[in-house]
């Protein structure tokens, strides 16, 4: 944890009630002596919580503590857990998460330049920075498994689909006025069917050697 | 060719709904009672007879790990845990059946569970599939609603509990055991097999772990019978498979399709061809990027499914190929593909913890030519003692894709090496500075 994060550390953290109402739905789904399944699960409250009341997605680290404690836990259990997987956030980050994919599928078909794409109308440098009006984190991630629709753009929790520099330029315009659009496929192609059919249906293709 | 008679998956795409109505429509949770009322025994014999191959890579018999778990109940529940933490680069299959095809998987969820004596299941699903877990969370829903899970499941007296456990981003949380580890609320690391999930899996219990999609077609063969599955395809690789396309042809996308066809014919009809003509075509990688590419004349010669691609020094892995044309470097594919390892090597064992930073480090040099020839045989050496020292299969993903490189284009690496030594004035040796920093791709 670096220095810049342990400035904003907040002293304490308590669940609030929509947490707690989603608390109690996840708890129903494992035996009463293994809560311990839910930390990850836990976690996700926390960050979403955090995104309610600060408009920052993020798991500090007194909150791990407040998961540990309510599933009866050693804290180093849920910071383990934390650190291990990429998807909390240890820091606070932008109002938007933009998140690239750079594995093989999508850099076949031009995640390079959506990254360019990404950094320009942002201002930001390098990955894993807060653009300087506190709207964008930029972060590279490994394969979003949606490689028929690459490149992929991940915002927060929905997929853009199909990106181009110029689909990337727009999309981040439209987030910066507050506006998010319909998350899928950018182009012109319904989902991951073949571009200009519904459904890639065998008959169709008889004329193929 | 499969005929649109015999395709499993009818809203495969989203053209119609995916709530129950729609699933009714399509002939799902038609007489579910009925087949429970097969007895446990007829369910996981037909699933055998149908010749059923996981559908998540390995390509195990599906009924046949139904039949390793306990006949009978003992004092420990059974447990069924559905895999969807469909990671693998250049996979995307599972998704759509999760987002378009919930209920598929709800269904064929209690028949598997009713095969293998357990009264719950989870769905472990990627954590970036947010909006994919909570269709099926409403398909879940709608079928509780319903009476189609739950108490006295579908009136067959048989209970039934489904949860989705979502999973936090971690490749390797789709090993099957570093999944259990990781639905017990730790840290995703494998564990050391035997004991096998079927004696000891989740909280110490008899479980099974199956893939996405083969658990949603159980319900149609189960339906439509094993002798209809088992004449699609060709012996030993029967029946109709959920694949993908993507990279460089005209029209990446997900289909369905049997196994069996040439690599070509799959890719001409449903990817609308290579980029530029077949002539383009430099590399395939065939199910998911830890399996050995194959270069274009292997692609002429060899049938897509799990013997023909195994015959070909490859494997068929989830199906979803990645396709490659002429104006790739492919050198910086694979070297991208190491990184992705090395990003999602959990650090258990050594070998592929720092093998795969390693293997990484070299790579980056050999994509600018900045080594000496004599490395390409140290990497293939190195990776020769990644794979299979390792507690998981994670050391051949590291390895493969290096290994299958070199094999396919040895000449494209020593010319790089040249290219860059003649750059720098000479054939001579180029100091290679060994504590060289991982370069930011």
């Amino acid at each position: 944890m670096s220095e810049k994060s342990m400035n904003i550390q907040p002293a304490e953290f308590t669940f609030d009630q929509e947490s707690e109402q989603q608390i109690e739905k996840i708890l129903a789904k494992y035996p009463a002596a293994r809560k311990a399944s839910a930390v990850i699960s836990l976690l996700y409250v926390v960050q979403n919580q955090m995104n309610r009341e600060t408009k920052s997605a993020w798991v500090p680290k007194v909150a791990m503590s407040v998961v540990a404690k309510r599933l009866e836990i050693s804290p180093v259990r849920v910071f383990e857990v934390a650190t291990f997987y990429t998807m909390f956030n240890l820091e606070p980050i932008g109002q938007y998460h933009l998140q690239v994919c750079g594995t093989t599928p999508c850099w076949l078909r031009g995640s390079d330049d959506i990254v360019t794409a990404c950094k320009n109308a942002t201002g930001i440098k390098e990955f894993g920075q807060t653009s300087d009006d506190g709207m964008f984190t930029l972060s590279e991630v490994e394969c979003l498994g949606a490689c028929a629709n690459a490149p992929i753009l991940q915002v927060d929790h929905d997929y853009y689909e199909d990106m181009t520099a110029e689909s990337t330029t727009k999309l981040i315009d439209l987030l910066r006025q507050g506006n998010k659009p319909a998350h899928g496929s950018m182009i012109d192609r319904f989902n991951s069917a073949p571009i200009g059919k519904k459904f890639s249906q065998n008959t169709e293709a008889k004329d193929v050697k | 060719m499969l005929s649109d008679k015999d395709r499993i998956y009818l809203n495969l795409h989203g053209q119609d709904d995916w709530k129950l109505a729609g699933a009714r429509r399509r002939g799902d949770w038609d007489n579910t009672k009925d087949i429970l009322a097969l007895g446990r025994e007829t369910v996981i014999k037909t699933v055998i007879d149908s010749g059923l191959r996981g559908r998540g890579g390995a390509g195990f018999s599906t009924g046949l790990k139904w039949s390793f778990m306990p006949k009978n109940e003992g004092p420990l529940p059974h447990y069924l845990v559905i895999n969807g933490d469909e990671s693998e680069p250049g996979t995307c299959k599972d998704r759509e059946v999760m987002r378009h095809e919930p209920h598929k998987i709800v269904e064929g969820a209690l028949l598997a569970s009713f095969a293998i004596g357990a009264h719950t299941a989870y769905i472990y699903i990627r954590g970036e599939y947010y909006n994919e877990a909570n269709r099926l969370q409403v398909a879940i829903d709608e079928a509780y609603e319903a009476g189609l899970i739950g108490k006295n499941a579908c009136g067959s007296g048989w209970d039934f509990d489904f949860y989705i456990h979502r999973g936090a981003g971690a490749y390797i949380c789709g090993e099957e055991t570093a999944q259990l580890e990781s639905l017990e609320g730790k840290k995703g690391q494998p564990r050391l097999k035997p004991p096998f999930p079927a004696g000891k899996g989740l909280y110490g219990c008899p479980t099974t772990i199956n893939n996405v999609e083969s658990i949603s077609v159980t319900p149609t063969i189960l339906r439509r019978g094993s002798a209809w599955f088992a004449g699609i395809g060709r012996p030993n690789n029967t029946g109709p498979k959920l694949m993908a396309i993507s990279g460089h042809v005209n029209t990446p996308c997900v289909f369905e399709e049997a196994l069996g066809l040439p690599i070509k014919d799959v890719i001409e009809k449903h990817g609308g061809g290579v980029r530029g003509g077949w002539d383009n075509l430099l590399a395939v990688i065939p199910g998911g990027t830890s399996m050995p590419m194959l270069n274009k004349e292997t692609c002429e010669s060899t049938l897509f499914d799990f013997d023909g691609l195994r015959d070909a020094g490859s494997g068929l892995g989830t199906a979803c190929m990645v396709v490659m044309d002429k104006s790739t470097d492919i050198i910086r594919a694979v070297t991208l593909l190491s990184k992705f390892y090395k990003h999602e090597s959990c650090g258990q064992c050594t070998p592929c913890r720092e093998g795969s930073i390693w293997v990484l480090k070299v790579m980056q040099r050999m994509t600018e030519g900045r080594a000496e020839i004599e490395e390409i045989d140290m990497l293939m050496d190195v990776t020769k003692n990644i794979e299979n020292t390792t507690i998981c299969a994670m050391g051949m993903s590291v390895a493969w894709p290096v290994q299958a490189l070199i094999r396919n284009f040895r000449p494209v690496m020593e010319q790089r090496i040249m290219d860059y030594k003649k750059s720098r004035g000479g054939a001579s040796q180029i100091q290679v500075p060994g504590d060289a920093a991982i370069g930011s791709f």
